[in-house]
């Protein structure tokens, strides 16, 4: 089968590659219908996660059909649309059981690379490295799921297949930070980034009650659609200065929940990008904070900051202090979708969650290297490219 | 100098930089707990009531490695399962921090078989991941050790 893969630094080739087949009893075999592009990989593309081979198979948001089911497999059949969280967790160890899913200690055959890093390991991800277990991912016609009576969910009749892929990562990202974050009614809460995770986070925020929602990002085309289909403020940090406008839109205080949807990659403006980028590629440290720096600053005291964007390593100019004194929580997380994903299908199915405009570009899997340009490059006003291996 | 020439250079001297950092011994660059601990007891916690292991025998595949090892179960706080415990009764003095996290130190068969037991206690089954489909796999230094890590990924770590 023809498959999207990773062949070096900045680099995306499209290949043969075999079929999967089903290893153990708790897999099946999904042939997908749609796979998007996630800001996530572009780290993977650009070479600042570490424990990627030339080869792999790129991919971690995606739904399709179920077409093979393993011998342990109790909730679904040969048929089933579904979709898929993005994580590989066993549903059984203490961590899942508490909803920690992205935790999972049974869903990553390659621990020691990530207890090297990290301390322990955390659960495995499809498509995203072998630091987290070198599954292959979804830019392909077939993917092995293992875990599926915990990681697939069937979707609604009349949820769009192009609405139902976002349940896989975007929207439960989006759901694990606003929910761990504490996000309450009457709550402020300003997301940067807005990406497919950025809008999901201020949808779900707005859901659970928050009183105003503020989505930062510089690029129009995306705070145009923050502004329509999720229906939060938005501010062009390109344009105003972000903490002293968020004090006024507050009161004075700052936001109650701040959430960091960019990663280690952020962009911005001044001498401490400038001092940023310098450092990163010159591995003095890995990734570049600048967003979160921001979002530490201005949330109020006592507030909440999470970290959804994904991080890999080190950080410099880390302001603790502020952290320490302004007496803010700091939490951060990959996504638990096991546990959100019900809800947000039935979000869906009830038109409170809209995806489909994320989608900018839907192509086959033979225009992967062309997408993931666009992509990186936002071309074209790409949000999100999606590739149709069936098509 | 082209930008991709500039890109090139600047990566590679950054990765010799963190090289050279690491040989320093900048302690941030250090993985946490890397050392083994005094007692060379490496544990795991399974979600499970301790009346459900045994230390003798242990439980699968503890239990091929039995006249070789030590085990302790005892309860593990907060309600959180069982402690599952094992290690050599010849110990050595302990491999380099390299060697125990690339699972090429003389405890890697204990680690691996601990994680195994408490995945078959949890699941019922091991996973697996290979074979996994992927395309053309070019030979370069950084992919050959990354094949020979994830190879005995599962004897590695800080465990």
């Amino acid at each position: 089968m023809r498959a999207v893969t990773w062949r070096g630094v900045n680099e995306i080739g499209v290949e043969d590659v075999a079929e999967p087949s089903i290893l153990n009893g708790h897999d099946i075999i999904v042939e997908v219908g749609l796979s998007a592009t996630c800001g996530s990989d572009l780290h993977l593309v650009g070479g600042y996660v570490p424990a990627m081979r030339a080869g792999d198979v790129l991919g971690h948001e995606f739904m399709g059909r179920v077409v093979d089911v393993g011998r342990d497999v109790t909730r679904h059949q040969t048929g089933d649309r579904v979709v898929v969280v993005s994580f590989t967790s066993c549903g059984r160890c203490w961590y899942c059981t508490q909803g920690l899913f992205s935790l999972c200690d049974n869903g990553n055959p390659n621990p020691a690379i990530t207890e090297a890093l990290w301390g322990q390991a955390i659960g495995g991800c499809y498509g995203y490295s072998h630091a987290l277990g070198g599954w292959a991912g979804s830019h392909a016609r077939y993917i092995r799921v293992p875990y599926a009576d915990q990681g697939a969910f069937t979707i609604p009749e009349g949820v769009s297949d192009q609405r139902a892929l976002f349940a896989s990562d975007a929207a439960p990202t989006g759901w694990t930070g606003a929910h761990l974050a504490g996000v309450q009614h009457g709550d402020v809460v300003a997301v940067w980034g807005a990406g497919g995770v950025g809008q999901m986070a201020a949808r779900a925020a707005m859901l659970m009650g928050a009183e105003r929602v503020v989505v930062i990002d510089r690029l129009e085309n995306r705070l145009e659609q923050v502004r329509t289909h999720i229906g939060a403020e938005t501010l062009d940090y390109e344009r105003i200065d972000v903490a002293a406008e968020l004090r006024e839109r507050t009161g004075g205080r700052g936001p109650d929940v701040c959430i960091e949807a960019v990663g280690m990659e952020a962009h911005g403006s001044g001498p401490s990008h400038l001092y940023d980028q310098v450092k990163q590629q010159l591995r003095l440290q890995t990734d570049r904070p600048t967003a979160l720096r921001e979002a530490i600053y201005a949330c109020r005291k006592g507030g909440s900051v999470f970290t959804l964007g994904v991080f890999a390593g080190l950080v410099d100019k880390f302001p603790l202090g502020a952290v320490m004194n302004k007496g803010l929580t700091l939490r951060g997380a990959q996504q638990h979708g096991h546990r959100y994903i019900p809800e947000i299908l039935d979000h869906m199915s009830r038109d409170e969650v809209r995806t489909e405009h994320l989608a900018t570009h839907v192509m086959s899997i033979e225009d992967g290297p062309r997408g993931y340009q666009m992509f990186t490059e936002k071309e074209d006003g790409c949000v999100r490219a999606v590739f149709a291996p069936g098509a | 100098m082209n930008a991709s020439l500039t890109a090139r250079a600047t990566r590679t001297g950054g990765s010799l930089v963190q090289h050279l950092r690491s040989r320093l011994g900048t302690s941030s660059l250090h993985p946490a707990g890397a050392q083994r601990s005094a007692s060379g007891w490496l544990a795991v916690t399974v979600l499970c009531d301790p009346a459900d292991l045994d230390e003798t025998p242990p439980p699968p595949p503890l239990d091929e490695l039995a006249d070789r090892i030590e085990v302790r179960v005892r309860p593990a706080a907060g309600g959180k399962g069982t402690e599952l415990a094992a290690r050599l009764k010849q110990r050595r003095v302990p491999d380099r921090a390299e060697r125990r996290l690339s699972g090429s130190d003389a405890e890697g068969e204990v680690r691996s078989a601990l994680r195994k037991a408490k995945q078959l206690v949890e699941v019922g089954e091991v996973l697996v991941v290979d074979p996994a489909p992927h395309g053309q796999r070019t030979a370069t230094p950084g992919g050959a050790l990354l094949e020979s890590w994830t190879r005995s990924a599962g004897k590695g770590g800080v465990r």
